[in-house]
């Protein structure tokens, strides 16, 4: 199977005040070429590190003591800066969270979408066509007049369209989507999932999909990435993970889930205990502290990755007998 | 955008008349006949008498402020007694070399400063961002007659590079950029490290924003991002800041132009107020004051140009 | 508020302030300043009047420190008072600008809206005036003396002050305690004096540190115009001007007497940062 990202046992450390911070430790994460994978977690969980150790643009107190990003087969930081920039927005591009201030407030639409062609041979005429079929192509109405819009002068479900139009408009090999749908109404989220589904299917692109909604994740992708703490937990195609879960928290987070909950409860459940000190993580599994089922070998040795099925692993010491 | 800019200019047209009247006001009703001052204890009192008429002091106040005002707005800055001639020739003799030198030296201060600011954000904690921190303070600390003072002794009168007095030859271009440096230099240091320190500031905090971010994404090359992603928001700050600070530079001017025996409104202003010719100290200080609240009109209106967020959304 | 209640937060202020080596060299400037101004009696090695017709325009040496001015007076005696005339205007303008500004502005803040719209535009109206362009017009006017200088600068600066208390206490009149202490029967005036007072009081002092060395600035400037201090004061700016007049003979005159006024602004500049950084941790600015 050829991967359009491929990582492997990724970590990255974080020089803080408080000491050193393990943001991501011995990560896996698999992006066949042309598939949409979900990544899941709770907000702290390394997903933002993840992202910015991809486009190796993390921040400058940030350290990556091992691992390998492969994109497309080259992995990406044996690259020199220049190699790297070249790859930024035409292989990989990313839509981020926040429409509001994704965007520059002074330049117009169209100056920033032209400007992202910067390494195109083609006039600016060309680029300018290029970009309003783009804009076209997200459905936004009259695109030529809104070249010439200003951000703020847009709504946010529009310039979450305009970011989608300026990620895929080089046809990179891979779109990473980062909660490109949380800061919208369940209206437009809907629109936008849609939208992204079918510019998929033309474009043929990987999608890296990152959402804490279970639902948009079942919709939208084959494959899923539960990651808890800075470690990947659990990995496989969606139908398993969500009928038959291999990891204590991947379960305790599908029954958090709202849209899964079939009995009228009173109260939400959620899992008990918080996220564990990043500065100095636990020797054992990363989930003990909070997990129903540990016992004495999970806070002392780090579980192996367990195979449960076929392209479905976890890091479970009862991941075997859990199934 | 149309109304913005209307309500700002009716806003600074009130406070140049109420400011112009107040001090027209405070001339005129101060202590000891102004004739007096004007022309000296053996003065006859029918010579006051008739400078009292010709300068319109023997009429109420009010109606004197009314009546300067209804001169002004003809065109007319009234009439230097002492040396009968409009007060209008030497006030517009003098305002060119101000603005020339004012000019220049927010053009040199600013450019340098925009970069520096630029730079040390860009190449922070290099050594480029180290010595522009301390060389920004210490230009900073350095008032600008002292900086003219200093400049004065070492390139004019030790070195002998500049020349010490005056604006140059009628005519002689090279010879008035010569005169202009050591004035202009002296003017523009302190802003130099003004500028190049919010400018650093603002540079770092627009860099942490997240459409930075996203141009570093799509693998903009840096300089581009630097020059024109980031640059362009953070100078807003420096932009307002230099249109309210022209009248830090008109003080400065002052300074220069005597300093530098160089003709100019400050030098004009300080040269009237010595010999006590109030019409000419009154037009004078009109054209200075309305240039600075005209100044400071545009810093806003080139603010909201630059910065599209502010041309939609309501002034507070 | 009990003394327990108040020595610890105190304390952080002054504890943070030793740690930062740039509060320690503010600090310390202006201390060498302060002790040259009080003890400039003590320090002086001349009187700073006395003429001395033999020690005309003398560099500098063991005998005159800074040299000697056309009047053959000992240079750095005169700089020495001057830090006195310096300190004094300065910290008499400041306090005086803070004290109109911090009324006009809670007057503004808490009053009705056509007198908050009056003060502001009469704080606009003052900034609106050049600053050593409008001393020059009242300098000449009135007669040159300290009490000129005290007046120019006041009007000049009142008016950053003034908005500071102005928004200061429209934020704070805004919440919902002064409304509860209001309804309890609660006077302006404590409201004023007990909620806002102690609120505008950090933002003043780092205000007035950079604020005063402009005075101190203003006043040079202007009696280096010779429209400030009375002639044969010795201000730092009077000793400019005796040094622009005889540039080719007393140069170590410009140079002296620049230097202190640089001193000042380096140290009141530095304080104030750090007093910011410190008191006000929003307002914390990349250094």
């Amino acid at each position: 199977m050829k991967a359009a990202l491929d990582i492997r046992n990724l970590s990255v450390d974080y020089h803080t005040r408080a000491g050193r911070l393990r943001a991501l430790r011995n990560v896996d994460l698999l992006v066949p070429a042309g598939e949409v994978v979900g990544l899941v977690g709770e907000s702290g969980c390394g997903k933002s590190t993840l992202i910015s150790a991809v486009l190796r643009l993390l921040a400058e107190n940030a350290e990556v003591p091992d691992g390998e990003i492969f994109l497309d087969g080259t992995d990406l930081l044996a690259l020199s800066d220049a190699e790297m920039r070249l790859r930024r927005g035409r292989e990989v591009s990313v839509v981020f969270q926040d429409p509001m201030t994704g965007l520059n407030p002074v330049l117009t639409i169209g100056r920033q979408m032209i400007d992202i062609q910067h390494r195109e041979a083609l006039s600016r005429a060309a680029k300018r066509k290029r970009a309003v079929d783009m804009l076209a192509r997200v459905r936004i109405s009259d695109p030529a007049s809104r070249m010439d819009a200003y951000p703020h002068e847009l709504s946010g479900g529009m310039r979450q369209r305009v970011a989608i139009a300026m990620a895929l408009m080089m046809n990179p090999k891979l779109l990473i989507a980062d909660e490109p749908t949380t800061a919208l109404d369940a209206t437009l989220e809907v629109q936008i999932i849609e939208l992204l589904q079918e510019l998929q299917g033309e474009i043929g692109c990987a999608i890296l999909f990152i959402s804490h909604h279970l639902g948009v994740i079942a919709e939208l992708c084959q494959r899923v990435v539960v990651m808890y703490a800075g470690s990947a937990v659990e990995e496989g195609r969606v139908r398993d993970i969500f009928h038959t879960p291999a990891h204590p928290y991947t379960k305790a987070l599908l029954d958090c889930d709202p849209g899964r909950i079939k009995d009228r409860r009173q109260t939400l459940p959620s899992i008990p205990g918080s996220l564990p000190d990043l500065t100095s993580p636990p020797p054992g599994c990363i989930f003990a502290a909070r997990c129903a089922n540990a016992e004495a070998k999970c806070g002392a040795m780090r579980p192996p990755r367990v195979d449960t099925a076929p392209e479905h692993w976890a890091t479970c010491h009862f991941a075997e007998t859990a199934r | 955008m149309g109304r913005y800019i209307l309500q700002r200019v009716a806003l600074g047209l009130a406070i140049l008349v109420v400011a112009i009247s107040a001090l027209y006001a405070f001339m005129i009703s101060l202590p000891g006949d102004p004739t007096t001052v004007l022309l000296g204890p053996r003065a006859t009192d029918e010579m006051r008498a008739i400078f009292s008429e010709r300068m319109g002091l023997n009429k109420p106040l009010p109606v004197q402020i009314v009546e300067f005002w209804g001169r002004v707005l003809t065109g007319d800055l009234g009439e230097d007694v002492l040396r009968n001639r409009p007060v209008a020739t030497p006030v517009f003799e003098a305002l060119p070399f101000t603005l020339v030198l004012i000019l220049t030296s927010i053009g040199w201060s600013a450019t340098l400063g925009i970069l520096l600011g630029a730079f040390s954000a860009a190449y922070r904690n290099s050594l480029i961002d180290r010595v522009t921190g301390v060389l920004s303070v210490a230009m900073l600390a350095a008032p600008s007659f002292v900086v003219a003072l200093w400049s004065l002794l070492i390139f004019a009168v030790i070195l002998n590079w500049f020349p010490a007095i005056g604006a140059g030859e009628r005519g002689n271009l090279a010879d008035q950029i010569h005169h202009l440096v050591l004035p202009s230099f002296a003017i523009g240091l302190a802003w130099v490290g003004y500028i190049a320190r919010i400018v650093r500031a603002s540079m770092l905090e627009v860099m942490g924003e997240n459409h930075i971010r996203t141009a570093r994404a799509f693998g903009l090359p840096p300089h581009r991002i630097i020059y024109r992603y980031a640059l362009r928001i953070a100078v807003l700050p420096a932009v307002s800041v230099l249109g309210v600070g022209v009248g830090g530079l008109l003080s400065s001017a002052v300074f220069a132009e005597i300093v530098f025996a160089r003709p100019g409104i400050g030098r004009l202003i300080y040269d009237s107020v010595i010999t006590r010719n109030y019409p000419v100290v009154m037009g004078s200080m009109l054209v200075a004051i309305s240039f600075f609240v005209l100044c400071t009109l545009v810093a806003d209106v080139v603010n909201a140009m630059l910065d599209p967020r502010l041309r939609t959304s309501k002034q507070s | 508020m009990s003394i327990a209640e108040r020595s610890p937060f105190k304390y952080s202020v002054a504890g943070r302030l030793i740690s930062d080596p740039l509060a320690v060299a503010a600090v310390t400037i202006i201390a060498i300043l302060v002790l040259g101004a009080v003890f400039a009696d003590f320090i002086a090695p001349y009187d700073y009047k006395a003429l001395n017709v033999r020690a005309r325009f003398a560099p500098p040496s063991f005998e005159h420190l800074l040299g000697t001015d056309n009047l053959g007076r000992d240079t750095f005696s005169r700089l020495l008072f001057g830090a006195r005339i310096a300190l004094f205007v300065g910290m008499t303008s400041v306090g005086l600008a803070a004290l109109i500004g911090l009324t006009l502005g809670m007057i503004a803040g808490f009053g009705p809206r056509w007198l908050d719209n009056t003060i502001l535009f009469l704080f606009d109206t003052l900034r609106a005036y050049p600053t050593i362009i409008l001393a020059l017009a009242l300098g000449a006017l009135l007669s040159p003396g300290l009490g000129t200088v005290i007046s120019v600068v006041v009007l000049t600066s009142l008016s950053e002050y003034g908005r500071v208390a102005r928004t200061q206490t429209q934020a704070i009149s805004g919440r919902e305690f002064i409304d509860a202490e209001r309804a309890m029967g609660a006077s302006t005036m404590r409201i004023l004096v007990m909620h806002i007072l102690p609120n505008v009081l950090g933002p003043f002092f780092i205000l007035a540190a950079i604020n005063l060395p402009v005075v101190i600035t203003i006043e040079a400037g202007m009696s280096f115009l010779g429209v400030g201090v009375a002639p044969g004061t010795p201000s730092w700016g009077a000793t400019l001007k005796d040094g622009f007049d005889y540039i080719r003979n007393t140069p170590w005159l410009i140079v002296s007497g620049g230097i202190p006024l640089i001193l000042v602004t380096l140290g009141f500049t530095f304080l104030g940062e750090s007093l910011r950084d410190v008191l006000d941790p929003k307002l914390r600015k990349e250094r």
